[in-house]
């Protein structure tokens, strides 16, 4: 059977993808943001994993104003990095394992998680930047190393859904990967954060103590910590910083018991406090090496 | 019985809910508009005939040829559509950033780079009502 054995939690900075694109990470700004990530790669290669599932927000860019899913999986082929401005990022295109994403969609329905099915759509840096980070360098001619499942959260259109509801949201899809024949090795990543505000006279807002507490609580407690309520985040974490309710899907997909074997925490890129931990599944250390 | 707001006295912060984005809907559809080339092609030409397009209030189409870009917020904008007007001009997040908070571009960054804004003082209205009552 298909299952998840780790979860990475990890911020989506646009900036960190236009920094590995114009191929200035050495720079001394750039240095101590991508030092953080080459234990990652590492680990990354060790997995050998089959599927990411990549939990992350599109940021007005690939849906509009007139249609605002919750929650939209990617069921289609294949999703094309999109143009958000600046034209699109030189990265591959990012290739979907269909079938089980399909039984993934139909599992979430039927476990009373009504969620939107995109046979099209393209994605933007919350997608691109997470894969950039964790797999290095990739021209548009190569390909990731392995099959992504994008499911886009709303986190813009006040209000995201709920912590608690993202973690259960997490079970949900683990009972969705477990229930399907294929043997994959599945990783869950959940993305954005951590805290940051790119609006108005508060912009630039960072709450370092805040953001490492969330990251302890991730291993030690994280059924207390996916009931934050949505104004502790805005206040605490800046407006954009309630992107962080997508690492309780993450969190929620794992087994109740992991250990953090990475971390890694910079200010700034940007606007922004760059998170990031690495959580393995305690019995299921070892299994896929 | 209405939602309670419960961010409303976040000081310096939009909260992008369903009122807002009920205000700025054609504002925000005209600023995603500018994620292709063509359209931002075709803005360029004739930035008043473009707007045509889009039943915005006269006060956000001023504001968007202005690009008063806490004005577009005030009106209903967000930040992640905004952005896309910005980057039609060459201005980034960060960029932005600095123009939003008046701190100017050098000053904005080095903010960030020596550890970003503190929470502390910054977490209610009230407290920079005390700031500006002690200016």
């Amino acid at each position: 059977m298909a299952r998840i054995t780790a979860g990475v939690g990890c911020s989506h900075v646009p900036a960190i993808g236009v920094a590995m694109d114009q191929g200035i990470t050495e720079q001394p700004y750039w240095e101590p943001v991508f030092e953080g990530f080459e234990k990652s790669r590492e680990w990354m290669k060790e997995q050998k994993a089959d599927v990411v599932f990549l939990v992350y927000n599109d940021h007005c860019t690939v849906f509009d104003a007139s249609c605002i899913p919750t929650f939209a999986l990617g069921c289609g082929p294949e999703f094309a990095p999109a143009d958000e401005g600046w034209g699109p990022r030189p990265v591959p295109v990012v290739k979907n394992h269909q079938v089980l994403a399909s039984h993934i969609a139909q599992s979430l329905v039927l476990d009373e998680f009504d969620i939107t099915v995109m046979n099209e759509m393209e994605v933007d840096h919350g997608l691109t930047v997470p894969m950039s980070v964790m797999f290095g360098d990739k021209t548009v001619d190569d390909e990731w190393p392995c099959l992504v499942i994008p499911l886009c959260v709303n986190v813009v259109q006040y209000p995201p859904p709920t912590g608690n509801r993202c973690y259960n949201l997490g079970k949900a899809i683990r009972r969705a990967v477990e229930s399907f024949d294929e043997d994959l090795n599945v990783v869950i990543f959940g993305t954005g954060g951590m805290s940051h505000q790119l609006q108005y006279k508060r912009a630039g807002l960072i709450n370092k103590e805040w953001d490492e507490q969330f990251l302890n609580r991730l291993t030690s407690d994280p059924v207390a910590l996916s009931q934050t309520p949505h104004v502790e985040y805005l206040r605490e974490a800046g407006s954009e910083g309630v992107e962080m309710v997508m690492w309780h899907v993450m969190r929620g997909a794992l087994d109740d018991e992991v250990e953090e074997v990475h971390r890694h925490y910079h200010v700034p890129a940007s606007n922004t406090a760059v998170g990031h931990i690495i959580l393995e599944n305690v019995k299921d250390q070892g299994m896929a090496k | 019985m209405a939602l309670k707001k419960d961010y409303e006295d976040i000081p310096g912060t939009f909260v992008f809910d369903a009122d807002r984005g009920r205000e700025g809907y054609q504002l925000n559809q005209f600023c995603i508009s500018l994620r292709l080339q063509k359209n931002r092609d075709t803005f360029g030409e004739n930035e008043e005939a473009y707007l045509d397009g889009y039943k915005m209030t006269d006060e956000q189409r001023q504001a968007v040829l202005d690009r008063d870009w806490n004005r577009l917020l005030e009106l209903g904008g967000n930040i992640y559509y905004t952005s896309k007007l910005a980057a039609n001009d060459g201005i980034n997040f960060q960029q932005l950033a600095g123009l939003m908070t008046g701190m100017g571009n050098d000053a904005y960054r080095a903010m960030m780079v020596a550890g970003g804004r503190s929470p502390e003082g910054n977490r209610y209205q009230s407290e920079w009502d005390d700031k500006e009552g002690d200016a």
